[in-house]
């Protein structure tokens, strides 16, 4: 084995809410090598990066750099120890020059001036040297995402990095550009660069590493020669059910349609499609889940089902009506219950108390009123607190703040608030992430049972392979803002085969989907 | 009715000198990524600090050090606040502009016994107007342009410095890469709070350059609340050109002519004056709605899948 740059030895790093990204990991490059590291989202490689770049601390665990062990403080003292990091959401200055960028922090002076014509010059020179096409007096505003990506690996290089952590890299990439970022990483290597490689687009990883690191669930699940693996054999590796759950339930009877989208496109604000001609329905009685590597458009999906946010064409059918134009109270008015993906930003108001937010959909009602104009504070106070009992959340009373409470407990103040609405459609994203185990169970259970016996039909989309698999019975997999496969039942579809729609390595027909979106 | 053009326009650009200087201390701190709405209270501490320093010191140069040096102690007042004691920039920036108008009063009331204007108690000084040669003798634009204070033509060149110091010099690049980026700037080790203090420096310059020239060459004394809502004004002219220091000068420009405007149309007709008086606010607001609108269409039309 070639000499070892780096070697990250026993890393250990557990979040303040008690989180563990990182279990024992341990892992080591070598000099000339490009390295990938694979892991599903949330599998802990952006933080095992970030600890290395100084940016995180870790509670247990070394780093070796060139055989020295190495305490790194912050990014600047990576930098400075040779490590250099290209972050998925770039750290540039759009209305500056490249030259501009690259140079900031370690600018040439002259006579006590910034020295423009020398920051372009140097620029030039690195940029010539690893064979980066790309011009120095350019204003970063005016580049492709590829060339943004190229400043962003120059500015690491012109401060002498011999370690490139590249997160990601291609997530953003057109094919061309890709194909011009790998020649670049091949110039990189034979010159002496070591290179990381974030990524979970196998044949990627197949194609340009010669070594790949796995991750699952924070552990490390061990470093393999690329040449002994392949794609299917990776993907076994980072997709897989730690505990296998099980929920018992009959088969679905769907009756009638109540959630219809058609067609469906939204582009972000650069213009690009984040949801692509996503067409399915979803029917009173059944759950659909939606399973995909994250960032491939489930948020977006979910902000447009909720009415957070517009769509550019397609439409969205509830109930019979189209919610275009709607206001988030009149699509929930129509039948729409929401749970949302961050609880603390969407799902509640954290400072007011528990009755505040499970009563926040139903003051206006008028059931809820009394004289027609005063809010029934007896009627909802009784109702609180019946709430409270039926979904078990334990706290001091309805008057506390829900940021008192565990995240287990806030959850379940949303799901009081959302089951109980009377909706017969229920969007749930993300609904049990980073909660006990036991809320989570009564969560899928309930989802489950009111779609049984209450006909309501929900979309679940969730990160968690357990959670979809099991409780869904149609299952859906999203890529690239389409759906790209399509199961009639979710819980006869094994982990490795979704594991292969989700990262790419297969897809299905329109004729293959067909009757099944 | 008959409207002297050339008087008109001449007394655009006098009306214009003060904004022009407001919007470059709003712009030094938006380029280091600071919404200071205290511009409005340091004009208003430096015209008074202009006029006490030339009635002590006995001289137009004491009157305008002093006017500055206010400027910048003001300046660094709300910076401490906010950068070292992380107190909300806006909730500081009221409190500071609704201390400067009591407090300008009550210093004035101490030194002078007066309420309302320093006019009667303190010596007038006022800075000189210049008359540029070749410049004067030249028909309508001599009128024009000659003859200005020189603080009007130290507004231009202030333009000129700000502009050459965005770009051309170190801290200049490292103030707006603060202003666009912080975590950006800080990931290449550059001192976000130290950044800011440097920029409200130099706000605070502009700050007292704007001040002395109301108290000290627009009239040659302080009155309460002379400042009349300019500093906002310069505020808006530089969001409206989106920070470029050329762009804030030809907008406050505009918007000196509509303060002229009001003033010419008063002595001309018979139309209300706290209506004409009420112009140069109502341009700003209708302007900054146009701008507004323009950006918001832009966004849209991206994210409809357009162009």
């Amino acid at each position: 084995m070639a000499e070892e740059v780096l070697r990250m030895q026993g890393i250990t790093k557990i979040y303040p809410n008690g989180f563990m990204a990182n279990k024992d990991v341990t892992f080591g490059i070598g000099a000339n090598e490009i390295h990938a590291l694979v892991g599903e989202n949330g599998a802990g490689k952006t933080t095992l990066m970030k600890i290395l770049f100084g940016m995180e601390d870790c509670q247990q665990g070394s780093i070796f750099i060139n055989g020295k062990e190495e305490r790194i403080a912050n990014p600047l003292d990576a930098i400075a120890k040779g490590v250099g990091m290209v972050h998925q959401h770039f750290m540039l200055l759009p209305s500056l020059s490249v030259a501009e960028n690259v140079t900031l922090g370690v600018e040439p002076m002259k006579n006590g001036l910034f020295d423009y014509e020398a920051a372009v010059k140097n620029t030039q020179e690195i940029a010539d040297k690893y064979n980066f096409k790309v011009d120095a007096t350019a204003k970063v505003s005016t580049l492709s995402v590829g060339q943004m990506q190229k400043v962003e690996i120059l500015k690491a290089l012109i401060k002498g990095a011999k370690i490139l952590i590249l997160d990601e890299p291609t997530a953003v990439l057109t094919p061309q550009e890709t194909e011009e970022l790998f020649e670049q990483l091949f110039n990189l290597r034979d010159s002496g660069v070591s290179v990381i490689f974030i990524s979970h687009k196998l044949e990627e990883v197949m194609r340009i590493c010669s070594k790949v690191t796995v991750l699952r669930h924070g552990e490390c699940m061990g470093t393999y020669d690329t040449k002994d693996l392949d794609e299917t054999k990776i993907s076994r590796l980072m997709v897989g059910r730690d505990v296998v759950l099980k929920i018992e339930k009959e088969d679905p009877k769907p009756k009638e349609a109540i959630l219809e989208i058609r067609n469906l496109k939204r582009f972000n604000s650069f213009g690009k499609a984040v949801i692509d001609g996503v067409t399915f329905t979803v029917h009173s009685g059944e759950v659909v889940g939606i399973a995909g590597v994250e960032g491939n458009g489930q948020s977006e999906l979910s902000e447009v089902l909720a009415g957070l946010s517009d769509f550019a064409s397609g439409d969205v059918i509830l109930n019979g009506k189209s919610i275009k134009g709607l206001s988030v109270r009149q699509i929930r008015d129509k039948g729409m219950a929401y749970i949302a993906e961050d609880r603390m930003v969407e799902g509640v108001a954290g400072d007011m108390s528990i009755e505040m937010n499970i009563m926040a959909d139903r003051f206006s009602k008028k059931n809820y009123k009394k004289n027609g104009m005063f809010v029934d504070a007896r009627k909802i106070r009784k109702e609180t607190q019946q709430l409270i009992k039926d979904f078990e959340i334990s706290c001091d009373g309805p008057e506390q703040p829900v940021r008192m409470l565990s995240g287990g407990n806030i959850q379940k103040v949303v799901v009081a608030r959302e089951f109980t609405s009377g909706a017969n459609f229920i969007l749930a994203n993300q609904p049990t992430r980073g909660i006990d185990v036991g809320t989570a169970e009564m969560i899928r259970k309930t989802i489950v049972r009111k779609s049984r016996e209450e006909g309501t039909c929900t979309v679940l989309i969730s990160a968690d392979l357990n959670e979809v698999l099991e409780c869904s019975d149609r299952l859906l997999v999203m890529r690239k803002g389409k759906v790209v496969a399509a199961f009639p039942k979710a819980n006869e579809v094994s982990e490795d085969t979704l594991g292969e729609y989700m990262l790419g390595i297969r897809e299905m027909t329109p004729e293959q989907m067909e009757g099944l979106l | 009715m008959s409207i002297d053009i050339v008087a008109f326009l001449a007394d655009a650009i006098k009306m214009a000198t003060p904004l022009v200087f407001a919007a470059l201390a709003a712009l030094m701190t938006r380029q280091a990524g600071m919404f200071n709405m205290g511009v409005e209270g340091m004009i208003l501490c430096s015209a008074l600090g202009a006029v006490t320093g030339a009635h002590y010191l006995g001289g137009v140069w004491a009157g305008v050090l002093c006017g500055i040096l206010t400027g910048v102690v003001t300046g660094l007042i709300i910076a401490f606040a906010h950068l070292t004691g992380k107190t909300d920039l806006y909730l500081t920036c009221i409190a500071f502009n609704l201390a400067a108008t009591g407090g300008t009063v009550f210093i004035m009331y101490l030194l002078t016994g007066e309420k309302s204007t320093t006019s009667g108690a303190f010596r007038s000084y006022q800075i000189p107007n210049i008359n540029i040669p070749i410049l004067k003798d030249i028909p309508v634009l001599g009128r024009i342009l000659s003859g200005q204070s020189l603080l009007t033509y130290i507004a231009v060149l202030s333009v000129w410095f700000v502009w050459f110091l965005l770009k051309r010099t170190r801290v200049g690049l490292r103030i707006r890469s603060v202003g666009e980026n912080p975590k950006a700037a800080e990931s290449v080790g550059i001192s976000v709070t130290k950044i800011g203090y440097i920029s409200f420096l130099l706000c605070g310059l502009f700050a007292g350059l704007s001040g002395t020239f109301l108290s000290m060459s627009w009239v040659t004394f302080f009155m309460k609340n002379m400042v009349n809502g300019r500093g906002y004004i310069g505020l808006s002219a530089q969001n409206m050109a989106n920070g470029s220091p050329i762009g804030s000068a030809l907008v406050s420009l505009l918007f000196g002519a509509t303060t002229s405007l009001a003033t010419t149309m008063k002595s001309q007709s018979n139309f209300p004056t706290e209506f004409l008086e009420m112009i140069p606010y109502l341009a700003t607001i209708i302007a900054i709605v146009i701008t507004s609108i323009y950006s918001i269409n832009k966004k849209r039309r991206i994210e409809r899948g357009g162009k």
